[in-house]
Order: C-alpha cells, then structure tokens, then sequence
C-alpha cells in the first residue's frame, strides 16, 4: 500500500531511547498528525522515515519503498520539510523554487499546477530574497519547494511551530486541500489543538505513541469524568481544587479549569464547598474532553499500550 | 548535469549575492601584497653606522666617507674592538656594522679581492636587506671607479651577515607566502564553511532528501571556489610580474601546475574540515586555527623553518603550505627546472590524493 | 501603582514603522498579555521596554525609570527570559543559577543562599547537579523563569515562554507565573498559545504596529462575540497587512 507504514521502529541515542517501539500507517488522501511537546521525537522519527538516520531496528516503507534498502527511490519520492525552513535566505523566491525544481529534476512550468494554488498568493513577491519575507510567506514558499516534484508522501516536521495562529490556519487550509488531491500527508507539531485538523494522530512523549487514532476515537476514550470550572480569583480556586477530595487532576484550561473527578463526585457539595471557602462567581459545567486533556491524562497514567 | 549546473549557479549566486565576502576574496591578495610588498619595507634614512677597521689606510677611509656622506647613513661610532659589535647593537645603537679586514687596501691592491663585512640587525629583515644593498652600491660604486684608473683588475668582496635572522628574506619573497595562504583561505575555509552552512540552516537535510547525490552537492560546492582561486592565483602572478617587480623565473607552465595542486589539496581539505564541522562557526575555527596559523608559523613563510627547534621543523614536514612555498620559491624566484622541485610535487600529491580519500570516505548519504 | 507607561511609543526603521505609536499601562502584580502575529512589532516594542532599543518617538517608562534615558536602571530593575535565549546546556543547574545571580548582581555572599531558595521553590533541590541540556524543555523553562527572577526584579519579560513545551509543563509554568504576580512581580508575556491569553489579567493585541484591542479576556470575547480568544486573534489579526521582515 502506498502512503507510510511503520511497524516496530526504535532509535536509541546512547541511554535514551528517542524513539521507542513505533508502529502506524498512514494511506494516501490521509493527514496523519504526530503530537508531542520537543523532544518526544518527533523529529527522529521523521527523519527514520525521510532515509536520513537508519532505525535501530523495526521496519519501515514509505511509497511501498523499504527505508533502508531502496532510500535513493524513497528520497525522489517524498517532500521534506524539517523544522526550520530549509530555504536560501540570500536567494530570491523565484530562486528558491527553481534551484529545488532542478534538484529533483524538474522544472517550475512543468509542475506549475501543483503549486499554483500556494505559490500564487507569494508570486508577486517572486524577486524579494527569501530572507525577507514574513514567516507566513517563507511557510508558503517551502512548502511550493516541498511539492515541486509532486512527491507522493509529504513530511512536515512542525511546520507551524514559532508561527503565530493566523498562518498556522492558512497552513492547514493548504494541508487539507492537499490531502483531498490525494496526497499521504504526515505531519507533527506540539500544538494539541491542531488534531482537529488531521485524520489520524498519534499523541507521543517520550519516544513513544502513547495513543494512536482518530482524534475523535482518542477523545471518546478519555475515560474519567471532566469538569469546566471557573470562578473570579482563578489562581486561587486551581490550588483550592486541587487539594479537595475526589479531584484526580486540575489544570488551567483557557477561560476555565478543567478537573477530572472521581465518577461519584457530587457537584452540587462540590459548588457548595467553594463557596463556602470564599469564592464567587463559580460555574461548574460538564465539558467534553479534547485531545490536549487526554494527553496530560495519558503523560499522568504514564501512557498506555494502544 | 542539469542538476550540477544549478548548484553551481546557486553557489556562484551565494558568493556575489555577500557583497563583502566577494570584495574580501577578491580584493584580499591585492590587499596582501601591497602590505608585505610596500607598507612593511620602511623608507631607509639616517642609519646610524659603525665602522670597525683594524688598520685604517685609504682605501677604508675612502669607503666609510663615501658611506657618511650618503643621505642614508650617519657615522656613530669607530670601533676599537670587534667585541663591540654585539654590544652596539644589543643596545640598538647601530642599524649597520661595516668590518673591513685587516690589511684591506694591501689586498685589495695585491691580491687584488678584499673582505668587508656587512653586518645588520636582522630583526627586521627589510630594512636590513634595504641597508645592506645600499652599503653594497656604495662600495661598488667606489670600486668601479679605481678600476677606470688602475691597471690590474680588483674585486671588493662584500660579506653579508645578519645578526639574528641568517637567512635574508626580502618583499618579494613574500609573494610565494602570500600565493600559499590565499589560495587555502579561499579553498579551504571558503569551501568547509559553506557546506557547514547548508547544515546549520538544515538546507542539507533537505537536499539528502532528494535524489541528488553527497558527491554531486560536495563537487559544486567546490567549482566556484576554485575560480575564485584561479581569479587570485592570476591577480598574484601579475601584480608580482608587474607591480612588484618580480620576475617568473623558472617555466609558468610548471608554477600553475603546482599550484593547481595545491589548490586540489586545498579543496579537499576544505571537504574534510565541512565533514566534521556541523556550524559555520566551527568550520571557521578549524580551517583558522588549524590550518591558517600553522601556514604562517610553520611554512618557512615568515620564520625560517632552519632555526626552528627540531619537533617544529619535523612539524613542519606536515603542513602542506610548506611543500608549497618551497616549491614556488624554486621555480619562482629561483627559476629551477622541474627535477628540482620533484621532492615537492610527490608530496604535496600524495597530500591531495590522500584529503581526497579521506573526505570521501567520511562523506555520508545520511544524518550519522 | 503603575510599573510599565507607554505614550505614543513609536520605532521606525527607516520609513517601516515598526512600532507605531503604542500606548498602554501595566499595574504591579498584573499579568499583560502581548499578542501579535509575527512581524507585528511585539519583539520592537519589548526591546524597547527592556532598555535594548531607543524608540524614535514617545516616552516609556519601567519601574519609574525612562526607557530611553535610563536604560541601565530599566535593565537593573527588570527580568527577561525567552524561549531563545535561556540557559546554558553545558553547565550544571546550580552553575546556571550562580552565574545568572552574578550577572544579575545579586552580592556574593547572598549566592549560595539564593541558589538554594530557586531550587526549594521549584521542589528541584536533587536536580542541583543535573547538565541543563539533560533536563527535559518544561523543566529547562521553569528554572529559567526562576533564574530570571533571581535579583527580585520588580517586571519580568517573557518572550514566548512556552513554545514547544509539552501540555502538562505548559500549565505548571503558568502556574509559576500566578505565583510570581501574586507576590507582586509584574509579569509581561508574549506567546502563540490562545489559551494562555485567557490566563492573562489584560490583553493587548498588536496589528502592524498598532494596538488594536486592550482589555480583559472576558470582555474581548464580549467586544468581538467571539467564545475563545483564538477567534478574538483571529478577527483581529486577519486584518493585518504587513508580513514580518
């Protein structure tokens, strides 16, 4: 099958092992995200898959290719794009994407429509040295040089990493449209929110999967009882949550905290308790967990064997 | 092919695109052979002098006055004892000694060849050669003008000896050094620093992802640098030729050629130095202090490698630029045939045959 | 009491108007939120603030001191920590700690004390001998906020803090952060996270250069209809017209 498969893929450096018993596969017309804060490794991974670094053991194939034995094939196969943006500052645009063209043996007019849709929008700026262009820009720019060979698996190691919210939107706008065109997309990024985005995830830490599938399977599978809790002295009422019976875990969560309780907690003593100790303006509400609180679940449970 | 020339195209765009990169490795064997060549030889002007002459007759009073009376001289002190000599100049009294033999005139008449020892501090090997040559003119016009009255034929034999620095090195001995260091600056420096550049900025990790080849990346890499180094090789040789006043003695064919191999090994040494450096920064600190300094200290182009302590000389055997300065210095200035520099060319070869091997032996089609 | 005062704060560079006539004002003990797409002027402004940058026009003070004419006070009385630039991987925690402390002229005889007083605080004391490049990013950033705030300064800057930082440490920093302002330190932070905008006391939102929104979470959600402050960023930064150069 083309697209990725994995099955066992370890990597250790030294003590640690960066990446532990991996095992997925992700098809064509498929976005598979990997989430995980740095050094979960990410980043090893892809470059296991991208022919860069040989695994330890474990077998891989990306295009039906073996990474070890047919990775010449593999690297005319995939678009890369690492964690910086691999792109020449003091070169031009134009530059850019025709020097990446001709490596792999192509050209801009002949791969034109694959890239159209993304490199129009910076096409105006085609002249303008790639050093000085917005991040947003520089995002479009390497992701035009990653796609110029129509590779048929794309590998973005945290494309949206240190770029701010509204081209990580336009990112994923481009993601997704790719993926509908039928291409394997992997992606990983340590912002949880952007599993919402992908087919497929996987949540790592520590070198391993901790959980593998569909966000919304993931979601469905946080297996305690959640509460959205918030009140006007915030801070106080985290630390005041937190030491209450019943309460398994307590985090800040945006405009609320959300604490996961034991099943037969009772809210309404619960309300009571608060107020008795002073605070004011406490809401308490049922919430439906998302990825991020089953991730902080499974770090705490230490992971769990998917 | 197609692939190769963008890379060269690439490289080339990088190189112009640093203006400042560009002037410097262009501009800098100009800038170099004018500071050896011009700015460190001092214009010479009342030189205090010493004379010593054991027997003073006509001849050596003839000699010192014409000596004194020049602009470039000035009679400090006569001698009494050569034992002085040393003192005169431990206390920086004197710039020249002139030590005329014992019965100077009598031989110089009778045996018709006479001793006169020039003696100068060699601390600052320019002025002293600059001094020495003008002491050597003055003598010699004093001689040519007893022979157009004497009848027997007589010859003044001037000694030359330098106090601290025996082996004379003027301005245009420089050229060989300078030749030496430029082209590995820009070889190997340049090279080693713009393939760890392409690491630092992941780029690399990017183009090993691709169906290009290490060797194909590695090889263009090097292709603008060695036009560089042609460029500086010729702005060398003709500003020597030219500007500098020395000539090419020995065949151009054969002081390309060993430049070219020099520039080969250079270049391979650049590859080497890129493969175990992952910034620029380190690349920057190897090929500088590794490879600059030894080429200043230890390649004969400034210190002589003869009076160097022995585990420096054996050092020394190491350091290419060695072979190289040595062997341009024979065709160069010495205009010596290629049997004279054989020793030279093998090593420097097998020196390039071997930075060849070892970088591709250490280049790698992945991340470790 | 009023520890940070912006009028018409302005930087250009050349004719780029990078910083565009910012006003604002942070109280002691505040958590300011500073939000801006890349390229929108948030790194300007926060040198500028810090002492590092003279802006071309207005006036800007921090902890009583002219940000143009008293940068050395300005430095003295403030911390500064961001993702970039934090500690050295080479060398032990409690090295780190005593070299920040120097640097932060904190006397010597107050080091060894001082030094012990960041690692009970952070519960890390086992951890003193620890390589900072062995420690995992969360923890790397916990001690460089608390080494940050080793000379009691009286503001401390934070340039995305958080960045990469797995979801669990995310949530402890900013737990350290409540604890920081509880005590009175005011606390300025920049960040690409929108949940952390909602654990700030105010909110500005810089576009092009300008602040184009300033208020509580709760009543920019309000302002603008939106329920997250991600949508807030959104509607208003989707507006701006300038790329980051």
């Amino acid at each position: 099958m083309p697209g990725i498969q994995a099955q066992n893929i370890s990597k250790r450096w030294g003590a640690l092992a960066a990446v532990d018993d991996v095992s997925f596969d992700a098809g064509p017309g498929q976005v598979f995200g990997i989430l995980g804060p740095d050094g979960a490794g990410k980043t090893t991974l892809f470059r296991i898959l991208t022919t860069l670094l040989l695994p330890d053991s474990g077998q891989a194939a990306v295009d039906d290719l073996d990474v070890r034995r047919d990775f010449r094939k593999i690297r005319s196969r995939v678009g890369y794009m690492p964690g910086r943006f691999s792109l020449y500052q003091d070169l031009t645009v134009e530059e850019n994407l025709n020097f990446y063209a001709s490596v792999f043996g192509t050209t801009i007019a002949e791969n034109y429509h694959l890239i159209k849709d993304i490199y129009q929008q910076i096409e105006p700026f085609r002249d303008r040295r790639a050093g000085a262009l917005s991040g947003g820009m520089k995002q479009k720019l390497a992701l035009s040089c990653a796609l110029i060979h129509k590779p048929a698996v794309l590998f973005l190691d945290e494309p949206t990493t240190g770029v701010d919210a509204v081209s990580r939107r336009e990112l994923w706008e481009m993601l997704l449209k790719l993926r509908d065109q039928g291409l394997c997309i992997a992606v990983s990024t340590p912002y949880m929110d952007e599993a919402a985005m992908c087919d497929r995830v996987a949540l790592m830490m520590q070198g391993r999967f901790m959980a593998l599938d569909t966000p919304a399977s993931i979601t469905r599978g946080f297996k305690h009882r959640l509460l959205a809790i918030r009140g006007d002295r915030m801070p106080a009422l985290l630390r005041e949550l937190r030491a209450l019976p019943g309460v398994l875990a307590c985090h800040a969560f945006g405009d609320s905290h959300h604490v996961t309780v034991a099943d037969d907690l009772d809210v309404a003593a619960l309300a009571r308790t608060l107020a008795e100790s002073g605070h004011k303006g406490v809401e308490i509400a049922p919430v439906a967990p998302g990825i991020e609180d089953c991730f902080m679940a499974l770090a705490r449970d230490g992971g769990e064997a998917k | 092919m197609r692939q190769f020339f963008a890379f060269v195209a690439k490289e080339f765009r990088h190189i112009f695109r640093d203006r400042l990169t560009t002037a410097i490795l262009l501009g800098l064997p100009i800038l170099m052979l004018f500071l050896f060549g011009f700015a460190i030889t001092t214009e010479v002007k009342n030189i205090r002098l010493a004379v010593y002459a054991p027997a003073p007759d006509d001849a050596t009073r003839a000699i010192v006055d014409r000596l004194a009376a020049n602009d470039y001289f000035i009679l400090s002190r006569t001698l009494a004892d050569p034992s002085q000599i040393q003192d005169v100049f431990a206390r920086g009294e004197v710039g020249l000694a002139v030590v005329f033999s014992e019965n100077f005139q009598e031989e110089m008449l009778h045996t018709g060849a006479a001793q006169v020892e020039l003696i100068a501090d060699g601390t600052d090997p320019n002025t002293a050669k600059t001094l020495v040559n003008y002491a050597q003119n003055i003598i010699a016009g004093y001689q040519q003008e007893l022979l157009r009255d004497a009848s027997v034929p007589f010859l003044i034999i001037p000694e030359v000896k330098l106090l601290y620095n025996p082996s004379m090195k003027g301005a245009y001995n420089f050229v060989p050094g300078v030749m030496g260091m430029i082209l590995l600056l820009v070889c190997a420096m340049m090279t080693s620093i713009s393939i760890a550049r392409e690491k630092e900025t992941g780029t690399m990790e990017v183009l090993l992802v691709s169906p290009v080849r290490p060797l194909q990346i590695i090889l263009a890499k090097t292709v603008p640098y060695f036009v560089i180094s042609v460029i500086d090789l010729a702005t060398i040789l003709l500003m020597a030729v030219y500007v500098l006043g020395v000539p090419i003695a020995g065949s151009l064919a054969l002081l390309i050629g060993t430049a070219l191999i020099y520039i080969f090994m250079s270049l391979a040494l650049g590859i080497l130095i890129s493969s175990i450096a992952n910034t620029q920064s380190t690349a920057l600190l190897i090929s500088g202090m590794a490879m600059m300094l030894p080429v200043i200290m230890l390649s004969g182009m400034i210190f002589p490698i003869e009076t160097m302590p022995w585990p420096l000389q054996w050092l020394s055997q190491a350091v290419p630029a060695k072979w190289f300065i040595a062997a341009v210095r024979k065709i160069m200035i010495r205009g010596l045939d290629f049997e004279s520099v054989r020793k030279e060319l093998a090593v420097l070869s097998g020196m390039a045959v071997f930075l060849i091997a070892a970088s591709l032996k250490r280049h790698r089609t992945r991340l470790e | 009491m009023k520890v940070i005062t912006a009028h018409e704060l302005t930087k250009r560079f050349g004719n780029f108007t990078a910083v565009d006539a910012i006003s604002f004002q942070v109280e002691q003990g505040e958590i300011f939120g500073f939000l801006g797409a890349n390229g929108a002027g948030k790194t300007t402004a926060m040198r500028i603030l810090c002492g590092l940058s003279r802006p071309t026009s207005g006036v800007g003070t921090v902890a009583g001191f002219d940000v143009s004419r008293q940068p050395e006070k300005v430095k003295a009385s403030i911390g500064y920590m961001s993702q970039k630039f934090a500690l050295y991987d080479d060398l032990k925690v409690w090295e780190n700690i005593r070299l920040y402390a120097g640097i932060y002229g904190v006397p010597a005889r107050d080091i060894p004390g001082c030094t012990d007083e960041v690692l009970r605080r952070l519960d890390f004391t086992d951890g003193r001998n620890a390589m900072v490049g062995s420690l995992p990013l969360g923890w790397k950033q916990k001690l460089a906020f608390s080494v940050a705030m080793v000379h009691n300064p009286r503001i401390v800057f934070l340039d995305e803090p958080t960045g990469g930082v797995d979801p669990a440490a995310r949530r402890q920093f900013w737990e350290l952060i409540y604890q920081a302002a509880e005590s009175g330190i005011t606390i300025f932070v920049t960040t690409h996270y929108m949940d952390e905008a909602e654990y700030c006391d105010r909110v500005s939102i810089l576009v092009d250069g300008r602040i184009q929104a300033l208020d509580t979470p709760r009543a920019l959600k309000q302002q603008y209809d939106a329920p997250t402050m991600n949508e807030v960023f959104f509607a208003l930064a989707r507006r701006a017209q300038r790329g980051e150069s």
